[in-house]
């Protein structure tokens, strides 16, 4: 794959390395794919009907990934991507996408991904998705993610899904209907600057007996940058829902957080937590009396936070 | 070596002095505690000398160098240490980074997991923990005081290191503070307490009331004398 500095960098960021993974993979740059492997448990196709894969874990994988990162490096490019997952019965997969758009031009770079999970029965899966924006030009970085994920008896996912930086705009969705004896867990970790707005939305439905949810939302929003979350768990059986969102503010930045818990049973057990605020006085100064000056205390609890 | 000189502190638009014209040369090495009733200014006198306060008037001099517009780094990196009556949670730090922090960095678990093991914790237990509300406030104390013996500076100071630790706790505590001193004879330890047990372990203690020392001496002289108080 012949690839530029700045591409190498984007898949450095979305996903450590740029080298070609094992195991199956699409790497797609500028709306097109450079490279692509199917293995013999995980098919990896491209939609013959509009942008996007269709990724086929067969019943039974177990330990193997698939890779699929995206990389914008021209700037005016606008894409919307359809990827469909479907996770054969009692597989164990780990799935890593991640988008990065460098923009040095003047127009507005944006890549929308809609990726949907049909998760078969007893399979587990991770999701690992990264998005990350630079470059000198004045045209946004703007990255729309969609998650669907539904889950059959006794699955499993788990999300990790980060907002690096330099994301200029962002609006995230997240859906997940979770069946019997099913869990998710969402551990979503935001960071905005500058100008920087991004709004994330998540709406969770238990739909099964014993279905669990755990969904968890870290950020900073830094100077003037603006950032909305709202987060809905409906309970229709005799469930678990648990919704957790922090955020740091500083500087001019504001952050509005509005949860809503909807249980339609009596033993649909849903719980909301929040907590939006500066960083504490004390937390630097606990820092700073280890030897750290204020500028490195600020940077430690932030890089925690978001870890 | 740690002096305040004639210090005095108040606090914007109200006159009252809560340190008042406070004088005091802290010996070399040694367990000095500092004591006396709730107001008398002890806290704010551990704060002073920390650098989160800064005296209305007078000086703080550290081995002949004037340190009272230093910051509370600039102090850590001189070689004072600091631990918190409250230990501040932070979400995110596990204990083995605060720890590593304390150390300097680069740190592997089990050099960390030494200074746990000094306030009683097993490091197998806590050092992937975040310091945040999973943890009860005697561990956050215990964690805390293990942060303050990981700097092994010259100047230690304990802003009542009972406040909030179970009794068994604060029995090993004692042990931890007699072990520190036998292990570093020439550090100056620095204990803002009440308790009557830690005040007998100590080689000094000061008596303080309405912001200023009205006792110092000896343990034996200064127990009679709160005794009879």
């Amino acid at each position: 794959m012949e690839l530029t500095d700045e591409e190498k960098q984007i898949l450095c960021a979305v996903r450590d390395s740029f080298e070609i993974p094992e195991g199956a993979y699409n790497f797609r740059v500028n709306g097109k794919s450079i490279g692509r492997k199917s293995t013999d448990m995980i098919e990896v196709n491209p939609k013959q009907e509009k942008s996007g894969l269709n990724i086929v874990i067969k019943p039974g994988t177990k330990n193997e990934s698939v890779h699929i990162p995206v990389v914008i490096s021209e700037s005016g490019l606008k894409e919307v991507v359809y990827n469909d997952f479907y996770i054969g019965d009692n597989a164990e997969v780990t799935i890593v996408a991640g988008c990065g758009i460098y923009n040095c031009g003047g127009q507005n770079s944006v890549h929308d991904g809609v990726h949907r999970f049909y998760i078969g029965k007893n399979a587990r899966i991770k999701y690992i998705e990264k998005h990350y924006g630079f470059g000198p030009g004045h045209g946004s970085k703007i990255l729309n993610p969609v998650t669907e994920v539904y889950l059959d008896e006794n699955s499993e996912a788990t999300l990790e899904l980060e907002q690096i930086k330099g994301v200029d705009s962002t609006i995230r969705k997240t859906i997940a209907n979770v069946g019997n004896n099913c869990k998710i867990t969402v551990n979503e970790r935001l960071l905005t600057h500058g100008r920087q707005s991004a709004k994330s939305s998540y709406s969770v439905k238990l739909l099964g007996v014993n279905a669990k949810a755990d969904v968890i939302s870290r950020s900073v929003a830094r100077d003037y940058s603006k950032q909305t979350f709202n987060l809905a768990i409906t309970g229709e059986n005799k469930c678990f829902g648990h919704s957790e969102c922090d955020a740091i503010i500083m500087n001019s930045a504001t952050v509005k957080a509005t949860p809503t818990l909807n249980a339609k049973i009596k033993d649909a057990e849903l719980i909301h937590e929040a907590a939006i605020g500066k960083i504490a006085s004390e937390q630097l100064i606990k820092l700073m009396s280890l030897g750290l000056d204020e500028r490195e205390a600020e940077s430690c609890i932030i890089n925690g936070f978001l870890k | 070596m740690l002096e305040l000189q004639n210090v005095s502190f108040s606090v914007k638009d109200n006159p009252k002095m809560i340190l008042n014209d406070f004088s005091y040369a802290f010996p070399e090495s040694g367990l000095v505690a500092i004591t006396g009733p709730n107001g008398s200014g002890k806290s704010t006198l551990a704060q002073l000398l920390m650098g989160v306060k800064t005296p209305t008037k007078g000086r703080i001099i550290l081995n002949k160098v004037d340190i009272t517009k230093k910051t509370v780094t600039e102090r850590a990196r001189l070689g004072v240490a600091f631990s918190f009556q409250q230990p501040v949670k932070i979400k995110g730090i596990t204990v083995f980074e605060l720890i590593d922090i304390a150390l300097g960095g680069g740190n592997d678990p089990k050099e960390v997991g030494s200074y746990l093991k000094m306030v009683g914790l097993n490091p197998d237990q806590y050092l992937l923990r975040e310091i945040s509300s999973g943890l009860s406030g005697g561990e956050m104390k215990r964690i805390e005081i293990a942060s303050v013996l990981a700097r092994n500076t010259r100047i230690s100071i304990f802003d009542e290191p009972e406040a909030g630790i179970d009794l068994w706790s604060f029995s090993a505590l004692k042990n931890v503070f007699k072990k520190i001193k036998r292990n570093n004879p020439d550090n100056l330890i620095i204990i803002i307490s009440h308790q009557e047990k830690i005040l007998e372990i100590t080689d000094e203690i000061l008596v303080l009331e309405s912001g200023k020392i009205i006792k110092h001496g000896k343990p034996e002289k200064i127990l009679s004398f709160l005794k009879e108080r």
